[in-house]
């Protein structure tokens, strides 16, 4: 069954994607590309995964679309350009195929327009070009899954009547829409990255990070991007022990990390200009690479970052990294400017800072509290289980 | 497309383009339809029918500062056709430019 899933997973946001370049019909799309997940799900368990499922799930889906527009009356060019679609056109591309071809790139920007709002941006690429379930979407955005339908819905009557083209923007346009698409791929990565994610989004992130910057090599945010991802996915097998706990940097064996993706991702920063906050944030996944991490280093890049980006979560990594680099009373102090403005009250990893900071200060007791209550804080059961052990290796004298 | 006035203009008031520029560079591309600003708010009328009976009165007397000051109708392939253009007219700059498709009730079809 995994098999099936992942050979569906990869194909469905090239299916709905040229579905809809072809008949500019978002239901259409995805309604077709479901019935074709559908039927493989049946299928395939008794008959194997064919040798080629994205051909095979492309098929089936061009076929359910020329079957409902043949009920309705419509412009007979379409229904031939759907015709004429080949099972090849969801087989995964080849390298230096051109990619402004690349259907996904049209849809993952017209699903980025900077005129739908932000969480409908999100919710709409992992709908679309990632084929999350929409309950799925819905949990992660703390809502049911009636109300992401809703949503999802809103935004695509949005891109209908607003008249949102199913294009990658041009000129000077380009520029000013791609920090709205990275910070978009950030966060998909995000979903793949995260313990109890589908590592299936990382991948998929990484995949249109390069396609990106085949297309774009002139911004180094990309670039920057690109290799952030790679460090981070880099320790993707390392990040777990066998029983599914998450294992810190200093506790994973090393030899499991992916040393191909982190030359490359090294390769990727040698020339590439200090710019945005992409690049500074690769750089410091670069740091925690080397055999022994320079956190004096760290806390400087940290510096840097939380002068273009003063977020709350930005300070509290920098509060981290300056507790490594000026020991933990330092730490503590940057990390009690953070919590001012309140956002981080009960954010699980401010606490989880917190608690270390205080273990390495000596205070097993307060740190052990402090664990305690950032595993009541996360809502992932990988980590509450790793906060849960701290807790515990607190208690031993 | 709605010209608005809005609560927060730009502040920096120096790089606000011309609307003489504006409107001949709009006309030149051939999607501007028809539009100009619109008489002040203080002279507007509103009607209304209610139980079959006309009723006429002066205003509306909004409290927001919000108003519509103006319209232009254009003729554009997309929504980022219309942004670009939109973006082009000092009120994005004074006030805010809203867009708006036609949603067709196609009327003249059923005749």
């Amino acid at each position: 069954m995994d098999a099936v899933a992942a050979a569906a997973r990869e194909s469905y946001g090239r299916i709905v994607a040229t579905l809809i370049r072809v008949t500019g019909d978002w239901e259409l799309a995805e309604d077709c590309a479901q019935e074709a997940l559908a039927a493989a799900l049946e299928k395939w368990p008794a008959t194997g995964v064919p040798a080629n499922p994205g051909g095979w799930l492309m098929t089936v889906a061009r076929n359910r679309a020329i079957d409902m527009l043949r009920r309705v009356t419509v412009e007979q060019r379409k229904l031939r350009e759907i015709a004429a679609l080949t099972p090849s056109e969801a087989a995964p591309p080849e390298e230096g195929e051109n990619d402004v071809e690349d259907d996904r790139l049209r849809l993952i920007f017209t699903c980025c327009h900077p005129a739908l709002a932000l969480e409908a941006r999100v919710a709409l690429t992992l709908r679309t070009v990632c084929g999350v379930p929409t309950a799925e979407i819905g949990q992660a955005f703390l809502t049911s899954e009636s109300t992401m339908t809703r949503r999802l819905t809103r935004a695509k009557t949005k891109i209908a009547k607003a008249g949102i083209p199913y294009r990658v923007p041009s000129g000077p346009a380009l520029a000013e829409r791609l920090p709205g698409v990275l910070a978009v791929m950030y966060l998909l990565f995000t979903q793949g990255y995260n313990p109890d994610g589908e590592t299936a989004f990382a991948d998929e992130a990484i995949r249109l990070a390069r396609l990106l910057r085949r297309l774009m090599p002139e911004q180094p945010e990309i670039t920057g991007l690109l290799a952030l991802f790679l460090f981070q996915h880099s320790r993707r097998a390392a990040r777990k022990d066998d029983a599914g706990n998450l294992l810190t940097l200093d506790k994973q064996d090393r030899a499991r990390w992916d040393h191909a993706a982190i030359a490359e991702g090294r390769a990727l920063l040698s020339d590439l200009p200090v710019s945005g906050p992409y690049a500074i944030q690769a750089r410091i996944a670069a740091e925690h690479t080397a055999d022994e991490t320079d956190w004096p280093a760290v806390a400087r890049w940290y510096d840097l970052l939380a002068e273009l980006q003063p977020t709350p979560v930005v300070q509290l990594n920098r509060a981290v990294a300056h507790g490594f680099a000026g020991g933990p009373e330092a730490g503590l102090a940057l990390l009690a400017e953070a919590r001012v403005a309140g956002v981080l009250d009960h954010y699980a990893p401010a606490a989880a800072a917190e608690a270390e900071l205080t273990a390495r200060m000596g205070d097993r007791m307060k740190a052990e509290l402090l664990f305690r209550e950032a595993a009541d804080l996360t809502n992932s059961p990988a980590e509450r289980r790793a906060l849960l052990d701290r807790a515990a290796e607190m208690e031993q004298t | 497309m709605f010209v608005c006035t809005d609560t927060e203009p730009e502040t920096d008031q120096s790089r606000v383009p011309d609307i003489r520029q504006w409107a001949s560079e709009v006309q030149a591309s051939g999607k501007h339809v028809i539009g100009d600003r619109l008489a002040p708010e203080s002279t507007a009328t509103t009607v209304r029918v209610r139980g079959g009976e006309l009723l006429i009165s002066d205003g509306p007397f909004a409290e927001t500062k919000e108003v519509i000051a103006g319209f232009d109708i254009l003729e554009c392939a997309d929504l980022d056709e219309a942004i670009e253009i939109a973006r082009q007219h000092p009120m994005a700059w004074m006030g805010r430019i809203e867009l708006r498709a036609f949603d067709p009730l196609n009327l003249d079809a059923e005749r």
